[in-house]
Formats: structure tokens, sequence, C-alpha cells
């Protein structure tokens, strides 16, 4: 059964909870691009297949739950028609490379890294090296330091130009050794500048020594970040460039990245009906300001699909095909870091006939880039791992906060909430601004979905891991938070933000009379004192459960 | 291709309809709603919606009706819905089970049809009465009670196609999940013989066994599978009419899926 696991999980099925008749199947979006026709054949696989829903996840990948394992195979077929593949989407492998959705219309990028993201990905799919490592291995490409998360990944990398003898010349700031789990590191920048040339030959040789002595036994610690923890940043550094020294010098045939660097065609698509000048829909004011970012192309903007966790229904990814082919000047879509989906280049004019046309399929919801859309992992709804109903906590979170119009609040827009069913760190948690990971809390022998919680984590320039606060019930996870937004507007100065507020405090350098984590979970503590089952026997269920809450789990797959 | 066993015909294609219609050697039903049906239909379609038929499906009552649609024993019939082939599954199914033996589904549907562009009508055609044969056969149908003691044999299979959430919540225990969106392509009801026997082989739905299969409540969706079966060359397939829903009124025996929120994953 081992070696059928092994099979199963490289070409992109994994486990499901407490089953082994259903898998999910993982497609991967490199650099998160997808066209109308995928998402068609998506659409169409979710109801065949699936539940009649997909879901994308954090990693640009969009996944079908429940799928009965013998059909698995119907599932690949109709992939390789749209050209998409879950080969290589879990197991030991190179995982989907991600690249930041603005890669290409962000204002603070130096250039485009898309075209390097997608090379890559194609280097490594099927490629020999990449087939057995000791742990999955993750690149993440980005614009910039703000939209990105190179710091918390295998391999990050930021675009930058350096002035080399009077010309200028491509490279990146790459960052290694980085990652979330269930214990997370920051990664470390492995020199300056690494020119474009030398990206390739940096890839395999950091794959190379982590094949090498990566650790093979010890299963739970065994992505390449515990490597560079226990040898120590410096030692991995130097190997790492003397062993990119031996791969560029002794490559039998000269191996480049094939980048295609050819500017997509941006061409805005021709509308038969001259729909301008009708008047805005409610709410359009609201969309534009918490869903839509401005372009570094004047008259563009790309647009954020706000979604529920991540979830898709059949009918919105049929009309996520039709909306591409009438608003993008690109003609695809961008998955995101965050279970989410980008629109881009979309003209300044036809933002309204885009609302609208977005309110027919239920996919107009505000919120997209703000606080108020949390991540959940999929949680007890299908991981085998899963503690608590992070997925639905997510939800409730976000139907909640988007009904007080907590959007439109700027003070929230740059803090994040990410929640994860279990210690393991699918929902990120660990780089939240205010980050939950599911457990069970008991009273007596009444058993309760209980999350702990930490504040200040960040994955931008200033990346760090958030510092545990308390535990918080599932059923008191919403009333916690308005409190700590509440104790935040209180004490905030004139221009803080939720986050940077909470970044003194963790820094240990705000000097209202909350100075410490300590001092807001003081605060926090009375509203999380177990009721009796008695006095409230809601509390000791978990989110979408009628039941009494117990934790089960099952086998995970990491060390298949 | 060699082939010991007769291939039945399953569905009838576009084209040969229209020529049949034209040579007026054809009887088609529409299934559509009364009000759809007098709008615009294919050319010399009667009409039976799936509601009249299903508010007495009496042997006795069906026969009635297929008489008064001017069918007897020898008229081939053509029979579409807008429903994916669901509704027009059924009514199918019903003249079979009375006796009819010459009786297909339209490849597609009424929508598709009209998209191509090809000819409907609006007037409605005069039939006269004709005499069918009441020849019963009961070897499609699969009762509750048929259900309940064929489950425990081994060579019986049984096939829930609803969708995915719905089994998961409940269903009827030994029952395996093939949703009937499974079973169409592209503008077909129905995948082509190749890729149906593949899926099914897939799932093990293959050689003699006895394949039951059932829906939610009226038989439609696994009418519509229960011909998805014979179309892959698989014969001995009963369709359990009353379905889940008079199960579940007759408090036997279902099982559930456990210990997953399975429906917190769906973005309904």
């Amino acid at each position: 059964m081992l070696s059928f696991r092994r099979f199963r999980l490289q070409h992109g099925a994994y486990g499901t909870r407490m089953t082994s008749d259903y898998a999910m199947v993982r497609v991967k979006l490199p650099a998160g691009e997808i066209y109308p026709k995928q998402f068609e054949k998506l659409s169409q696989l979710s109801e065949q297949y699936s539940i009649g829903s997909a879901h994308f996840s954090t990693r640009e990948n969009i996944q079908l739950h429940w799928v009965i394992l013998e059909d698995v195979s119907e599932i690949f077929r109709s992939l390789a028609e749209v050209g998409l593949t879950s080969r290589e989407a879990c197991g030991n492998s190179v995982r989907n490379v991600m690249c930041s959705p603005l890669s290409g219309v962000c204002c603070d990028e130096k250039f485009d890294s898309t075209p390097y993201a997608l090379a890559t990905a194609k280097f490594f799919l099927r490629n020999p090296m990449a087939q057995s490592l000791p742990r999955k291995f993750k690149f993440n490409f980005t614009c910039c330091e703000k939209h990105g998360m190179v710091r918390m990944v295998d391999v990050g990398l930021i675009p930058e130009i350096q002035q080399i003898d009077g010309s200028e010349q491509k490279g990146f700031k790459i960052f290694l050794g980085g990652g979330l789990g269930n214990k997370s590191f920051v990664g470390h920048q492995l020199e300056d500048f690494t020119p474009e040339e030398d990206l390739l030959y940096t890839s395999i040789a950091v794959m190379r020594i982590f094949d090498r002595l990566g650790d093979r036994k010890n299963l739970a610690r065994n992505r390449m970040r515990y490597l560079v923890n226990d040898m120590g940043w410096e030692k991995f550094q130097n190997l790492v460039l003397k062993e990119r020294a031996i791969v560029r010098a002794t490559q039998s045939v000269v191996t480049r990245l094939k980048v295609d660097t050819t500017p997509n065609k941006i061409k805005r698509p021709l509308k038969i009906s001259d729909e301008t000048g009708g008047s805005a829909p409610d709410g359009y004011a609201r969309w534009l300001k918490t869903n839509t970012i401005k372009q570094k192309q004047s008259d563009y903007r790309s647009v954020f699909i706000t979604l529920e966790a991540g979830d898709i229904t059949s009918n919105q990814l049929n009309a996520l095909a039709d909306v591409i082919r009438e608003f993008s000047s690109e003609g695809m879509a961008r998955s995101g870091f965050v279970q989410n989906v980008a629109l881009r280049y979309v003209h300044e004019d036809d933002l309204i006939s885009l609302y609208s046309k977005l309110i027919q399929s239920g996919l107009a919801k505000s919120g997209a880039l703000t606080m108020t859309t949390p991540i959940g992992c999929s949680g007890t709804t299908s991981c085998n791992l899963a503690l608590t109903n992070s997925h639905r906590l997510a939800k409730e979170i976000q139907r909640k906060f988007l009904e007080l119009h907590l959007d439109e609040d700027e003070d929230l827009t740059d803090s994040s909430i990410k929640i994860s069913g279990c210690p393991n760190s699918c929902g990120q948690h660990g780089i939240a601004t205010i980050g939950f990971f599911g457990g069970g809390g008991r009273l007596g022998k009444d058993m309760y979905a209980n999350y702990q919680m930490s504040l200040g984590g960040r994955f931008d320039g200033e990346t760090m891991l958030g510092q545990t606060c308390l535990r918080v019930p599932a059923k008191r996870v919403i009333p916690v938070i308005l409190k700590i937004i509440e104790l935040f507007k209180e004490n905030k100065k004139s221009d803080d933000t939720l986050k940077s507020w909470i970044h003194r405090i963790v820094n240990d350098s705000e000097d209202s009379e909350i100075k410490s984590i300590n001092d807001i979970k003081k605060i926090l503590e009375p509203l999380v004192v177990p009721p009796t089952k008695d006095d409230d026997p809601d509390f000791y269920l978990d989110y979408g459960s009628d039941t009494s809450y117990h934790t089960k789990t099952g086998k995970g797959e990491c060390a298949a | 291709m060699c082939c010991l066993t007769q291939s039945v015909k399953i569905t009838s294609d576009i084209d040969s309809v229209r020529s049949e219609i034209r040579d007026n050697s054809i009887s088609v039903i529409d299934v559509r709603r009364e009000g759809d049906y007098k709008q615009d239909h294919i050319p010399n379609s009667v009409n039976l919606p799936l509601a009249t038929l299903l508010s007495d499906d009496s042997p006795e009552n069906v026969l009635k009706l297929v008489n008064s649609m001017g069918i007897d024993n020898e008229t081939p019939v053509v029979v579409y819905d807008d429903t994916f082939g669901a509704l027009a599954s059924r009514v199918a199914w019903t003249l079979e089970w009375i006796g009819h033996s010459n009786v297909t589904l339209l490849e597609t549907t009424y929508s598709n049809w009209k998209s191509l562009g090809l000819e409907i009508d609006s007037k409605i055609p005069d039939v006269s009465k004709k005499d069918h044969s009441m020849n019963l056969q009961s070897n499609i149908l699969a009762t509750s009670d048929y259900l309940e003691s064929a489950k425990t044999r081994d060579d019986v299979i049984l096939i829930d196609n609803r969708e995915r959430l719905n089994y998961l919540e409940q269903h009827i225990p030994g029952a395996m999940s093939l949703p009937y969106r499974t079973l169409a392509s592209g503008d077909k009801i129905l995948r082509s013989k190749e890729d149906m026997k593949r899926l099914l082989d897939n799932r093990g739905i293959s050689g003699d066994s006895e394949i039951i299969t059932y829906c939610g409540s009226v038989g439609t969706l696994s009418g519509l599978a229960y011909y998805a079966l014979k179309s892959a060359g698989l014969p001995n397939a009963k369709l359990y009419v009353r379905s889940f829903k008079e199960w579940k009124n007759l408090q036997k025996p279902t099982i559930k899926q456990e210990d997953a929120n399975y429906w917190d994953l769906s973005a309904e």
C-alpha cells in the first residue's frame, strides 16, 4: 500500500478524512495562470466527480475534493485536454511554482518574474532530480516585498535589477530555508544579488544539497528548513555557493531555463453593445475600494474576486470563464496567495459593467483585499489531520465582518486573519496579524473546539512569526477578534493600522497602557472561560456540526 | 470489431430523427411541460409531460397514455426533454416496462436542438388512437422489497446517481456513488460507448452483474443511468423507480459518511 500511496501522491491525489475511498485532486496552476477553457473544464469536473464546488488553495492550486479514487484517472485525462496537470502537486516533489498575482502589473516591481516562474515549473516537472526528494520543495516568485511570501518557503525570489558595468542586469534576491509548518522558520537571503543566468544553477544546487543531506529518516522534520536550521545558515550558504560553482562547471550540456519574455498581448475585448453610461449598482464603491488595485499600466486595474475560504461553485467557475473573455485584456486570470483569484487588465471604463456581471453569479462580494476575507484550510471538511472545522470558521468570520462593514475600515485593511485546523500550517496562521490553529479544549469530561491564537505575524519585508497569546474556543473567536479591534481603536495613534499597532506591541515598543501580548491576554481571558454544557450546549459543538465535539484524526500523508 | 451480443440502440442521432420525422416513420415524445411544448417543439412530436405520467404510472394508465399518443407495438419511439435526458429516460423506461420494445432517447436536449437551428414547430399534430398490448417487463423494475433482498447478493451492484454531497450525507448501504453529471459528454446526454465503458470499468461495473440504479425520488436521474449502463453493453440493469424517497419513508437502513463536515466545502 505504501508504494501505491507514493504513486497516488506523485500524481496529485491526496487522501481524504476518515476514508480510503476518496481522494482530493490538486490541480497545479503554475504562476497562478488560468485560462477560460480551463475554468470551464474545472467546472465540469467539479460537477462530475466532486461536490459541485472546487477550492482555491493558498499555493495557486485548485482542488477537487471527495473524488472517488477510481475516478481520478478520468480527471487526469480531462485536465490534459486543457493543458493542466496535477502531477507532482503532492508528494516529495517540486510543488506548484508560485508567482505573485500582481507580477507584471505591480507598481513596485523591478520586472515581471512570471516568465521565470513558468520556466522553473516546466524545468522541474517530471525532472528525474525532483522525483524523490526527502520531502516536498516549494518555490515562490513575487513582484515586490509587499505582495509576496518569499521568506516563508524553501526558495523565495524577488526580482531585482543591478547596474553592472554600466548596463542593467536582471536578477533576483533569493531567500532559502523558510517555511511554515509544525515548526516554522524565516528564510535567509543567499547573497545581495543573483543574476538571472544563475537562477537555474542556484535552484539545482539547493535541491542537490537538500537531496543529499536532507533528513530521510525523521519524517516529522524533513523539510529543508530543518536542515538549514540544524546545520546553521552560514554553513548551508557556503555549501550552496560551492555546489552552484560545481553545477555550473560540470554540466555536460549547457542547461538553461527556457524563459519566454515575450510580453503578453494586451487587447481590450470588443464590446458588442455599448454599456457605458449606466449607473453603478449598489455596493459598487465599496467593492471598488476593497477588491481592486491600480496597475502600473495606466487605465487598468486588477480585480480580486471575493470567495469564502477559496470555495467556488461549478456555475461560478463557468461564469468566470465568460467574465475573463469579456473583461480581461490579457485573456486569463491569476490565482493568488490567499485562496483567491484575480482578473487583471480590466479597463477602468469597464469596471461598472464587470461589477454588474459579477453580481449575477454571486461573485461581487466586497472585502477581497482586506482582513474580512480570512484564510481557512480545509479542516475537518476533508483533511485527515484536522482537529477543528477551520474552513467553516473562516466563512463565519467573513460573513459577520462583512455584515459589520469592517472591510471598509482602512485601519484594518493591511491586517490578516488566517486559520489552520491543526498545528500544521496549511492555513498559514503563523504569519497572520491574528492567527489561529485548532485543537481540543475540555471542561470536565466535555470537549469543545479550541484555537490557539497568535498575534503579530507578517510575511512582508519584516517577516516574523506571530506570538502566542491565548487559547480561544471556536464559538468565542469572533467576539475575541472584535474585542482586539476595540482595544486597538481605544489605543491607536493617529496613523496606526491594527497591523502597525500589534507590531509595536510584539516588539516591546508600544507606550500606551497595553504594552505586551500578555496585557492583551489579561483583557481577553474573561471572554474565553468555558460555560457549562447545561448553560450553553452550543458552545460544545464545532461550527458545522450538530454532535458533541471530539478530536478525531486519521493518518497524515507527509511520511509517504 | 466482433461482437456476439446484439448491440442495443439507446440513443437516436439528430440526423436520423430528422429524416424519420420527414418520413413519418417514428413517433416523437416531448416530455417537457405543456406550456413549453405549446410554444414550440420538434415537428410532429406529441406531448407527455413527465408530471402527467407520474400522477398515475400504473401500467393500465400508462397503456392508456401510450394508446392516446398513437403508439402501437410496432411504432418506433424517440423521447426528448430539456433536462439532460433524465426526464426523457424516465418516460422511455416506462414504455419499455409496459412492453414497448422500440424506444430510444434523442441524443441531445431540446435547447441544443434549437441552438443548432434545426426545425421547430408550434403545431400540435393530429394523432389517431392506437392499440398497444400489455406485456409487463418486471425484470427491469426493482421494488424496495426486491432491492432489500437482492442487495445481499454478491453479484448485485447498487448505484446512487444523486450528487456527491447528498450521497455522502445519506445513502442506501452498499450503494456506490455515480452522479448523473458523470454520464453526459458535451452536447450529448450520454458519453460515447467507449468512454462510458472505461468509466464503468474503472469502478468495477462490468460483466454479468445485475445492476440496480436509484436517485432522489422518481427515477429520473437513475433512469438516465439505466440507459447509460445499457449503452455500455450492460443489459442486466434494473431501475429502483421509487428511489431514495420511498426507501427513507419506509424507514429502511441508510448510511452516512461520518466524522467529516463536507457540506462546508460547498460554495452554494
